[in-house]
Order: C-alpha cells, then structure tokens, then sequence
C-alpha cells in the first residue's frame, strides 16, 4: 500500500495543488490548506517552512501548530517531507526559511523514526530509560509495563527486537513527562497486532499525561479514530482538518489513490457493512473525485 | 625502586587512568582515526615549542587544537569521506611535523622520544602536569557524562531533549586534545591514542554498563601500565611499545574469552 501510494504521490507530485484547494472550498471550507491555528497560544509552531537540500525543496512554505491536548497526525506519501518537517520542528533540521516558535521551557518527548543503538555502547534498558531523565527504578518499571515491555528491564538496549525498541523510547519520552510528545512512524518493526496497541496506547497518552500529540504516519487508517486533526503533506499542506473531511477530500484521493480513499471509506463505515464473500468493498461509495 | 621508574610508573598509572572514560568514548563515537589524526599534529607543536621557547605541553595543545578546527571545518564538505580526509591529514601533520623538528637550528632533536615518548625521562613536573590536568579533565568528563553518553547513543534525541549538541561536541574534542598534549612526553604521538583505545576495546566485551566499560577500561591501563613497565626494565626494551603490548594482550583475551562464551551457545539477553 505504501508502495503505491509513494508511486502514485510522485506522479502526481502537483496532485493536490490546485484542483484539491478548489473543492476544499467548494464544499465550505471543511478543509484547509492552512495547518496553523487560529487563537489558542501553540505548544510549538512553524510558520512559511522551507527546507531546500542540493536544489530541491523538501518542503515548502509549510504553517503548521500544535495546541496543548491537541493529537494531530501527519500523513504523506514516502518522501513527502513528513520527517524533514517533524525535525524542523524539533530544531534538528536547518532551515532555509521561515520561523519556529515553541513555548519556553517546553518538554519534549521523542520517538525518532530511526533508532539504531550500536552495539559498541554496552546499555542496559533501565539505566538509558534513567539517563539524563533522573526516574527511579520504580517509575522506570511503571513505565515499561505501561507500554508492554515490563520484561525487557535489565536487557541490553542493542539486543532488543524492532518492536521492543519502539516500546523502550515511548516509556523514555513518557517518563520526561512531555508537553508533547513527537512519534515519527511509531509503529515500525511491530505486527499489525502490535500496531493497534501502539496507537491505543498513544492515543491514551494525552488523558494520562496531558500531553499534546504530533504523529507522523503513511497510513492514515488505523490513526483516525484518535486523531483530533490530520494534516495531509506532500512537500506542501494538502489539505488540513478533521479526519474526516481530509479523507473525503479529492486531494487525499489524488495523493493516495483512489482505492486508499475507499479503503478509509471502508475503516470509518465499518459498522455498517457485514463482510461476505461477494465483498462489502464495491458496496461502499467511493468519495468523489474528479 | 630507582625514582626514574617510580615517577614513570605514577605518570603512566595517571594517563591510563584519564585515558579510560575519553577512551571509552572515543571508541563509541567511532572516534579513534580522528583522535590518531588530532595526535599526529602534536609533533609540529613539538617543534612550534622548541622554536618559540614555549612549554612543549603548551605548544602540543595549541597545534592539536588547530588541528580539531581544522578537521571540523573539513568534515563539512561531503565529496571526500571522512577516513580519506583523516588520512590526509594524519600524513600530512607527521610529514610537517618531522620536517620542522629536522629544520630546527641548534641541537637536533630526538624525533623518536616524542613518537614513541619517553616515560622513564618524565620528570616532576611533568607529573605534576599529568595529575593536575588530568584532573581537571576528568571533572569535566564527570560533568558531561549523562549529556556525552546520550549524545553518543543518539544525537538527534540528546538535540530533541535539549542537550545542547554543538558544545557538548566541541566540549570533548576540547577534552581530547588536552588529554593528548598531557601524554606526549610519556607515550608520544604515535602511541598517545592507543592508551585511550585498547583498554577501551579490551574492556568492551566485559561489560554491559557504559560506566562498568570504563572502569574495566581503567583497571586494565593501570595493571597494562604496571606489567609493560616491569618487562620493559627487566629485557630492556622500550617502555612505550612495552606497554601497549600488554593492552593488546589483554584486548585479545577478552575478545577471544567473549567468542568463547558465545560459541557455547549461551545467548544472554
């Protein structure tokens, strides 16, 4: 699927530039190309982000704010810029314009997307989730169990699987105690299983811990029920909203393909179909797109 | 014991001591060229001091100093990699640095004491510079641990928590230049990185905590220093490459105790 998608979004790499922004309008603005916010002071913004390597912009005069509370995915085809502008963000990527703000003293967790402990730094799981975060071993413990890696304690960080991985930095930015916690693509290296539980468990995060929530995916499905606001990139704002009215946007169908859009039809109507063998999939109206 | 060895073996016991956290961490931030590269300057300050009536140590840390700019500014290019660069470098600071002591006037100097250093010649103020600079370096180290090793681990993570990467960065480098013109006059530049390095790599298969690795990394240089210097006196050999030798020995024991263990099929998580 992922496959596709990248496929097709290179392609089309103007998919959504003018023909999407037209019909968000048409259909009332349910839809916007602007991702900032309105009132409310963010936790951290960006406004007119660019970002050109060797000639070529990797993103483009992206406005994008999190408020406090807020869960907000970043979805996109591979290589439309959702992790150059998540570093951004976080100060880790220069910029060749544009300005961040971020709140003072604002504590950030992170679950890079990449995280490869070299086997050369000999580390147990409990003294890297204690390091420069000063938890005790109880909280440390606390933490494991909350992400469903209690086992993992006293193993070496570099020995743990792809899965295990993922669930050791989650109780790290956990035990920061963020105000918002950043997750490229936390559900690498886990099983589908494994990915609900991940997003069960992220989503549960912002009631436990207060924390706002900026998630970055490929694979707007499984994000949407907990989602507060998605916003749709391909090197620019797509599209940004409701989780709803960005998938029923043609700019989400173009970018994705046709058959994505109806897959997330076939998600959020899951209630109102029985699956039998002549398959509920064509029963389901694809959104429009012309 | 003659006082000579005694001063050898308390100067000896020191570098191998501070040699153990930088060593370590030279040897996880995949260091070891660079710090080769940084030692070889350390002749032409050799030369710089003598020229310019300067303290050797002095001199060897402004040219090694210079070098580490040098080699920052570099790396920032990316049309040649990294270990071509180094290795650029590392030859052009040994040619420059035995050109300029062969074109010093006055009495020649001895290039192989400052290569391979001179641990029996060290003298009481070079000990007394060796504990108190060491010092002080490792009260630095002890004070960047947590932010060092998070770095070491993941720098895009220590830059996202906030750990301010660029100085951490610069703050070591700073560190291991200043370890490097302490040991120049024991160990020389050729042999200054292999005291930061084989204990470090001898240590790694012993331990499964960072600071457990340089402990062990500290407990083999000392016990190194010790032996090298008893079989350097006693076959008259020289004490430098003596010394190394024994950390080597000791690198190959825990290395091959490891593959051992390994080969046993004994899988500890």
């Amino acid at each position: 699927m992922a496959h596709d998608a990248s496929s097709h979004g290179a392609s089309t790499h103007d998919a959504c530039n003018h023909d999407g922004h037209a019909h968000a309008h048409v259909r009332g603005d349910a839809c916007t190309r602007d991702a900032g916010l309105g009132g409310a002071e963010p936790l951290l913004a960006g406004r007119n982000l660019t970002i050109v390597r060797g000639g070529r912009a990797l993103i483009e005069n992206v406005s994008l704010a999190v408020a406090s509370r807020e869960i907000v995915t970043l979805i996109g085809p591979n290589g439309a810029g959702k992790t150059t502008l998540v570093r951004a963000l976080l100060g880790l990527e220069p910029l060749t314009s544009g300005t961040l703000s971020r709140k003072p003293g604002l504590k950030v967790g992170y679950v890079p997307q990449r995280f490869e402990v070299d086997r050369t730094i000999p580390m147990q799981v409990n003294s890297f989730l204690a390091l420069g975060v000063g938890a005790s071993t109880w909280d440390i413990t606390a933490a494991l169990g909350h992400v469903g890696a209690p086992h993992v304690l006293r193993s070496q960080v570099s020995e743990l699987s792809g899965g295990e991985l993922q669930r050791v930095i989650l109780a790290r930015a956990l035990l920061r105690n963020p105000d918002i916690l950043v997750l490229d693509e936390p559900v690498r290296g886990l099983d589908h299983l494994g990915e609900a539980e991940m997003y069960d468990l992220i989503a549960g995060i912002r009631d436990t811990h207060g924390s706002s929530v900026l998630l970055v995916s490929h694979d707007l499905h499984v994000v949407m029920a907990k989602t507060d606001r998605v916003i749709c990139l391909n090197r620019h704002v797509c599209c940004s909203g409701l989780p709803e009215a960005v998938a029923a946007d043609p700019a989400y169908a173009q970018l994705f393909g046709a058959e994505a859009a109806r897959a997330f039809a076939l998600y959020t109507h899951h209630h109102d179909h029985t699956h039998d063998a002549s398959g509920a999939l064509v029963a389901i109206p694809p959104p429009r797109s012309t | 014991m003659e006082p000579f060895l005694l001063r050898a073996l308390a100067a000896g016991i020191g570098l191998a001591i501070v040699a153990a956290p930088l060593g370590c961490f030279v040897i996880w931030r995949r260091m070891a060229y660079f710090g080769e590269t940084l030692a070889q300057a350390s002749l032409i300050g050799v030369a710089l001091g003598l020229a310019l009536h300067m303290h050797t140590t002095l001199a060897v840390l402004i040219a090694v100093l210079v070098m580490a700019g040098l080699l920052i500014a570099l790396q920032r290019q990316s049309l040649v990699p990294v270990d071509g660069l180094l290795g650029t470098m590392h030859y052009v600071a040994l040619s420059l640095g035995i050109i300029a002591t062969a074109s010093l006037n006055g009495p020649t100097v001895d290039v192989m004491s400052y290569l391979f250093g001179d641990i029996l010649a060290v003298g009481t103020t070079d000990l007394v510079l060796v504990y108190v600079g060491g010092g002080i370096v490792l009260a630095l180290l002890a004070l960047l641990w947590k932010r060092l090793l998070l770095f070491s681990i993941h720098p895009d993570l220590a830059a996202a928590e906030g750990v301010p990467v660029e100085r951490v960065r610069m703050a070591f480098t700073l560190l291991l230049a200043l370890a490097i013109a302490l040991s120049i006059k024991a160990v020389g530049a050729l042999l200054a990185i292999a005291f930061l390095i084989i204990p470090a790599v001898a240590a790694r298969p012993l331990a499964t905590t960072a600071e457990g690795m340089t402990i062990y990394a500290g407990i083999i240089g000392v016990l190194s220093v010790i032996a090298g210097l008893y079989l350097s006196s006693a076959y008259d050999i020289p004490s430098g490459p003596a010394i190394v030798v024994v950390m080597a020995a000791f690198a190959f024991t825990s290395m091959t105790l490891i593959a051992m263990r390994k080969s046993g099929s004994v899988v500890r998580r």
